[in-house]
């Protein structure tokens, strides 16, 4: 199974957008065929402009990609015939029927006649917009626009399909509903999946191999299972009542991580995440610490390890701080300002 | 290769066509619009055509031509807002993630605009003669003129594309279009008879290609066409509309680049 070739392939892919915004700094990127790939981060960490480069949008400014064994730059018509990509836009024809956005992009791949038609059927029937199909598409909800992108990418029975956070923006049902389809898809034969998204959970969920991005390069990748396996023992999160100061910051840490069976402690702002060999047993002996150090605490939870630990772990700050981040310096590059945008 | 190409083109101006027809209320604005044109100046100016050198008894005859031409020019300066439109809900963007081929995709929105002007003339036309003018050129004259609005549309329709995918603002386009339609217009044959405007004005009419497109649509449209004067109007308009279409495959470029 793992004899063929990988499907997606990137060395070192940097890019930077007018205005000096720094998209990719270094992406590194093997996608073994077959398998669904999560590339996750926080808006504005380079996702996106991989996606880009690697659907043959945009061209870095240097580095390398080969996507289903075609090069990206020198044959981009070779790698476009062999993916299917669903933006985080629509990207469907609003004034056009679902039947009709189908059987358009059908053609501009090739497909005609009676193997269209019957194409078109079977995707309108797997997406559950049969009786949508002759509807206009400005007419449908969120849910009905995003199974009609997928539909979409899947026209030409691709062998990568690129999902670009493919539940922003959607309700929880319909989020739920999406996740069940790409699921479904990914046991479709030899389809590989390249999945972006900010969420921590759909990574978790959807993918079998992820990669976390911060700041245009990849920080560390694995399966969800051994990422979080990685971080030894639990995670103990302590708030407190009010902020450390930067001058207390590191002499309270360095108390923190010489109790025995802690073996990491970081703080920013009111929170403390300390990875721990045993959660419960650690809580008594931090609380004592931090009441000795006059630190006033106002909830202590124990937890196995996340994928929001692993991003803190590696990316050296928490999820919803980059997310801020990134939502303030968005602007210049498309990317950042668009995804800003939508939240 | 190039039958592939054409297939791919009319693929994608299907689509635009669509599009247009199933906005009622564009069409509608299209054909109102110059309705009101000639019926308006039609009434205000009717006299004018005393004054001489309009080369017919009938203003309205004289009118045509020029509300033919300042139609092109008003609904193709627009064609950017669609551009721009379908940049930011990421259809282009789908398109060219796919085998598409890029001239397809431009050679689609030339093709739709010439089409839907050619048409808007037509109906124009066709009001007029309704409203009484006479067309003493024919057939040939009525030719020459809807092509000389479609090639004028090309030009600015593909100079607004070029400004939408530049500028991505529609505060600009608007900017830009309400800044030349009027002087443009004004600047041109379109209500008045050269030999009536002032010296510098009819100087400035000289370059402008909205006169192009008059004085060779009229001049075909008369009893007794001078075709040089039909021929070296629309090189120049065909000229013109080239660049202009060249133009816009380069900022595609440039998009392409920013994306």
């Amino acid at each position: 199974m793992s004899t063929r070739a990988p499907a997606v392939q990137a060395r070192q892919l940097i890019k930077t957008y007018p205005g000096e915004v720094t998209a990719l700094s270094g992406m590194d990127l093997t996608v073994e065929a077959g398998t669904v790939f999560g590339l996750l981060g926080p808006n504005g960490a380079g996702k996106s402009t991989t996606v880009k480069i690697l659907t043959t949008l945009a061209r870095p400014d240097s580095g390398t990609a080969t996507v289903a064994g075609h090069d990206v730059l020198r044959h981009p018509d070779r790698v476009r015939r062999a993916i299917g990509v669903v933006a985080q836009k629509s990207g469907a024809d609003p004034v056009a029927t679902g039947r009709e956005n189908l059987q358009l992009q059908g053609r501009l791949y090739g497909l005609k006649g009676a193997a269209l038609r019957r194409r078109v059927d079977e995707l309108l029937a797997r997406f559950h917009l049969t009786d949508a199909a002759g509807r206009q598409v400005k007419g449908y909800s969120g849910g009905m626009q995003r199974r009609l992108d997928v539909a979409l990418g899947l026209v030409h029975r691709p062998e990568v399909l690129f999902l670009d956070e493919p539940t922003t923006g959607l309700d929880p049902e319909a989020r739920t509903a999406m996740w069940d389809e790409i699921a479904r898809l990914a046991g479709d034969e030899g389809l590989t999946i390249l999945l972006t998204t900010h969420y921590l959970e759909e990574a978790d969920r959807l993918a079998g191999h992820i990669a976390i991005v911060d700041r245009g390069r990849v920080v560390v990748e694995g399966t969800p299972d051994a990422l979080k396996g990685e971080l030894r023992g639990d995670a103990v999160h302590v708030e407190l009542r009010h902020p450390v100061g930067e001058a207390g910051r590191t002499l309270l840490t360095g108390a923190l991580t010489a109790l025995p069976g802690v073996y990491e402690a970081l703080l920013d702002g009111r929170r403390i995440s300390v990875r721990a060999e045993d959660g419960a047993a650690a809580v008594p002996a931090l609380l004592a610490a931090l009441e000795r150090a006059g630190v006033a605490v106002s909830a202590a939870t124990v937890a196995r390890p996340s994928l929001d630990d692993v991003y803190l772990r590696y990316a050296g700050r928490r999820y919803g701080e980059a997310e801020a981040a990134a939502a303030v310096s968005a602007g210049g590059s498309d990317d950042l300002a668009l995804t800003g945008g939508t939240r | 290769m190039s039958i592939n190409a054409l297939t791919q083109t009319w693929y994608m101006t299907q689509r635009q066509l669509t599009a247009v027809l199933r906005q009622p209320a564009y069409v509608v604005m299209m054909l109102i619009q110059p309705a009101i044109w000639l019926f308006l100046f039609g009434n205000l100016f009717k006299e004018v055509v005393e004054l001489g050198g309009f080369g017919t008894t009938s203003y309205l005859d004289y009118l045509v031509p020029g509300i033919v031409v300042m139609s092109a020019l008003s609904s193709n300066m627009w064609a950017g807002m669609g551009t721009l439109e379908e940049i930011e809900r990421g259809t282009l963007n789908r398109f060219l993630t796919t085998p598409v081929g890029r001239g397809a995709l431009m050679n689609a929105n030339v093709v739709q605009q010439a089409l839907t002007t050619a048409v808007q003339s037509l109906l124009i036309i066709l009001l007029g003669k309704l409203g009484g003018a006479d067309y003493p050129g024919g057939a040939a004259g009525l030719l020459v003129l809807v092509v000389a609005a479609s090639l004028l549309g090309t030009v600015f329709g593909a100079f607004s594309n070029a400004l939408g995918m530049l500028v991505r603002q529609r505060e600009s386009i608007i900017g830009i279009n309400t800044f030349l339609l009027l002087p443009l217009t004004f600047l041109s044959s379109a209500f008045m008879a050269p030999s009536q405007m002032p010296g510098w004005m009819r100087t400035i009419a000289d370059y402008n290609p909205l006169n192009w497109a008059m004085v060779a649509g009229r001049s075909a449209m008369s009893d007794n066409p001078d075709w040089s004067v039909v021929l070296t109007r629309s090189g120049a308009l065909l000229a013109l509309a080239v660049t202009a279409v060249w133009l816009s495959i380069r900022t595609f470029r440039a998009y392409q680049r920013s994306v």
